[in-house]
């Protein structure tokens, strides 16, 4: 089966003033993957896959996605071509239900109500259907936001630290979720725990300072000596 | 369904009171329909889709306007009120187009200021606005059809009509998939963007629909009232719909009327008392504050009417 790619990214600077956050980036996504982006606090992950997503608009560099050019297209345009993300700090909309919540996401792509019940099961949270989202604990908003991202129906999706304040035996459920996915859906995942990373990702991208240390399979990134010094801690 | 019975129970309500009220309260409850239903649609704007404008006046005195100047020209009602409503939306649209690359603070102040440009404009063209002096419509130009809207009947009754069209719409426009997203964008804008809601355009769509709204309410007041003015330009009617749906309930279908109600019968309550019209808008607005942040109809709301649109 040959490669397809899905998202291709190029040469992608990003400046917030005078601190450059993302630097030269180039960025492959294949078809079907789960990909992850590694890299310690403040190496410019969430900075990346914001312009990849549409979140911050791109000031250098281009970005093509399913084979057309998206660099000049607005977050909710590249959400309806199939690109979702899950933000970083937990982000549903605390004062409506957990239903309306999963419920605007279907509507989103033109999908009926009746799909809410399948949406929220997904990510077992049927049973909270009319609590409202803010109410629910951190570790069940996240699930939330999961299934709205998936509510979309995406080709990509973007997770930024998904299990970060998760307890254990979530987390081990998250990563049954996240597997079950590809190859029907890219994953672009943005994890610290290494765990998670080795058992999910295919392919793996190393950020630091703003650039790219390495790609490659997760043995690859192992033994990867530049990698182990700045990142793994040798 | 006990929504939809809540709001034709008031309608009917209103419709017994044609009959019921005494002439005083009669031509009172004419004005407040007609007000509440600039109301209704600035709780479009602000209570379900957050956008906190302090320039509905300007929509208003659009609808006023061209209604009133339409009429002069010989204009008959019915044509003359309905470019009252485009008016009032055609603004919203146009200024909304420009404020709406704001938000918060900053859209409260631009919103302010096209207001106020509006209102300079009506006073630098006075010699054909009538500045603040204003002017009346004439008896044929108050006859819509066979009705004569400067009886106290047909007024009442149109007004009622009115209101009825504007509560309905609003309350199928709530429940609708469209209402749910402006709330979304309400609640959470970097959310709603993140799910494929284009924000700007449901803003502007909220703004427009709240302008026809409110340019619905002035063009009827030319014509059921008479009387075109630029007081109506002034910044207390930016004020007042806040008002009326902060004291209502803000994100509630019929907040504004009942805010609407409230205020006029409190002003005239306490008219023999105090004359101090801003006095009594400022106590009002602090009560509220500190008593009902969510006003009458939101705190309901939260306290178990949970049905309540
Ligand atoms: N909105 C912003 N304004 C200014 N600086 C920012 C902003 N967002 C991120 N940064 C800075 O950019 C760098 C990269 O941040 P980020 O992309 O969040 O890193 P990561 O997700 O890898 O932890 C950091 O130094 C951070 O402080
Ligand atoms: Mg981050």
């Amino acid at each position: 089966m040959a490669a397809v790619t899905l998202l291709e990214a190029r040469g992608l600077t990003h400046r917030f003033g005078g601190l450059t956050a993302v630097r030269g980036v180039d960025f492959d996504l294949t078809q079907g993957e789960c990909h992850a982006l590694i890299g310690p606090n403040g190496a410019g992950k969430t900075t990346l896959v914001s312009l990849l997503s549409g979140r911050l608009p791109v000031q250098t560099g281009a970005i093509r996605f399913a084979g057309q050019d998206i660099t000049r297209l607005p977050a909710h345009q590249r959400v309806r071509r199939g690109i979702a993300y899950t933000f970083q700090i937990t982000s549903v909309y605390a004062g409506l239900s957990v239903a309306e919540n999963a419920g605007l996401a279907i509507q989103s792509r033109g999908g009926a109500e009746a799909e809410v019940p399948a949406a929220l099961a997904r990510v077992g949270l049927e049973g909270m259907a009319e609590a409202r989202a803010g109410t629910l604990s951190y570790g069940h908003q996240r699930l939330l936001e999961l299934a709205m991202g998936l509510a979309l129906h995406p080709r990509l999706l973007i997770l930024d630290e998904p299990t970060q304040g998760l307890s254990a035996g979530e987390i081990g459920r998250f990563k049954d979720l996240v597997a079950g996915l590809t190859p029907e859906i890219t994953v672009l995942l943005i994890e610290h725990n290494m765990e998670v990373v080795m058992d999910l990702a295919r392919r793996i991208t190393v950020l630091n300072f703003g650039e790219v240390l390495a790609t490659g399979t997760p043995k690859a990134i192992r033994a990867n000596r530049a990698v182990q010094s700045a990142y793994l801690g040798g | 369904m006990k929504a939809l019975l809540l709001h034709l129970g008031v309608l009917a309500g209103l419709l017994a009171l044609n009959f019921l009220a005494p002439a005083y309260h009669h031509a009172m409850l004419a004005r407040i329909m007609v007000l509440a239903v600039f109301g209704l649609g600035y709780n479009i704007a602000f209570g379900y889709t957050g956008l906190l404008s302090l320039g509905h006046a300007l929509y208003f005195a659009a609808g006023l306007y061209a209604t009133g100047l339409l009429s002069q020209a010989g204009w008959s009602a019915g044509p003359a009120l309905l470019a009252g409503v485009l008016a009032g939306g055609a603004i919203a649209l146009v200024s909304g187009a420009l404020a709406l690359r704001t938000a918060g603070v900053s859209l409260m102040i631009v919103t302010l200021m096209f207001a106020q440009a509006g209102y300079q404009t009506i006073l630098y063209y006075t010699p054909l606005t009538r500045g603040e002096e204003g002017f009346n419509l004439t008896n044929a130009g108050r006859m819509l059809g066979p009705v004569n809207l400067t009886e106290e009947t047909p007024r009442y009754l149109a007004a009622l009509a009115l209101f009825a069209v504007a509560l309905l719409l609003k309350l199928a426009l709530v429940r609708s998939r469209r209402g749910r997203v402006m709330v979304a964008v309400r609640e959470n804008e970097e959310r709603s963007r993140m799910l494929g809601y284009d924000v700007f355009r449901v803003k502007l769509v909220a703004l427009t629909l709240s302008g026809l709204y409110a340019g619905a309410a002035g063009a009827a007041w030319a014509v059921l009232f008479g009387y075109v003015g630029a007081g109506f330009a002034g910044i207390q009617y930016s004020i007042l719909p806040l008002l009326y749906t902060l004291l209502g309930g803000a994100g509630t279908v019929l907040g504004p009327f009942l805010g609407a109600l409230l205020m006029f019968y409190l002003i005239d309550l306490t008219s023999d008392v105090s004359q101090s019209y801003l006095f009594m808008v400022g106590a009002s607005l602090l009560i509220l504050v500190v008593f009902a942040p969510k006003g009458i109809l939101g705190s309901l709301r939260a306290r178990g009417l949970k049905w309540l649109p």
